[in-house]
């Protein structure tokens, strides 16, 4: 099966270390992703992308840790934790580029069927995390419009 | 936002730019080379389309190798779309559209 690269950026009116802190703390993941992003961010933790006191829907080890600068996750649906070569490497990248940062997501190793399931849903969380950090407000259901996104229970 | 929106816009008021755009969309990843076969127009022509694409953030690019690989970037498109349709009009646009594309299957 075709393996897939997407490359999804941003140019926040932001601090790499607010972008950074946005990306790690899980209040804050929560508030424009919906689901929250919670590990302590040392090469080598677990890493975990659900709602609170639920089971994860995302679950991963951190590869690459430089705040706040540099993050790489793997990511796996829970039920593949044990099974490395489902891993999907996912880089965030923060620049500043003068005044703005520069926010790439770049997402490996895809199938087609993991990139059906995120490629309407990085836009509306990057869109949503530009809105949030530049307005302090968020997008209601912000991924109403993306098809086939699962819902919240 | 809206001198963003400005390039958005400019960059895709050209049917070379949004036939690259289709390119990516069907294939990621691509070269330059890649890009410019069967495009009708010198590689020049087609650097210069996806340097306007990518001031205009509707392409990201990541260097593999020597290689520079291009990518359709559709979060500034997400944008717009976010600001003016998603909020109520999303139900009825797919109604629309499903009608027309009934109506043009005949």
């Amino acid at each position: 099966m075709a393996k897939h690269t997407y490359v999804y950026v941003t140019y926040i009116v932001s601090t790499p270390e607010k972008v950074w802190e946005a990306l790690t703390d899980a209040e804050i993941s929560g508030r424009y992703w919906e689901r929250q992003n919670v590990s302590d961010w040392k090469v080598g933790s677990r890493w975990t992308h659900g709602f609170p006191g639920k089971a994860p829907d995302v679950v991963g080890r951190v590869i690459e840790s430089d705040p706040p600068r540099k993050l790489v996750t793997t990511w796996l649906r829970p039920d593949h934790e044990d099974q490395p070569e489902f891993a999907n490497p996912c880089t965030f990248e923060i620049e500043d580029v003068g005044g703005k940062v520069k926010l790439t997501v770049t997402h490996t190793n895809l199938s087609d069927q993991d990139l059906k399931n995120i490629s309407g849903g990085w836009p509306a969380v990057l869109s949503n995390l530009k809105t949030l950090l530049e307005t302090g407000k968020t997008i209601p259901n912000p991924f109403n419009a993306v098809e086939g996104h699962p819902q919240a229970a | 936002m809206s001198d963003e929106a400005d390039k958005v816009f400019k960059a895709l008021a050209d049917a070379g730019r949004r036939e690259l755009l289709n390119r990516l969309h069907e294939q990621e990843g691509q070269t330059l080379g890649g890009l410019a076969e069967g495009m009708g127009m010198s590689r020049q022509a087609v650097s210069q389309h996806l340097a306007i694409l990518e001031a205009a953030n509707l392409v990201a690019t990541r260097r593999q190798g020597r290689e520079k690989l291009h990518y359709l970037n559709p979060v500034p498109i997400h944008e717009i779309h976010a600001r003016w349709i998603a909020k109520f009009e999303r139900p009825r646009l797919d109604a629309l559209a499903a009608l027309k594309a009934r109506l043009e299957e005949d």
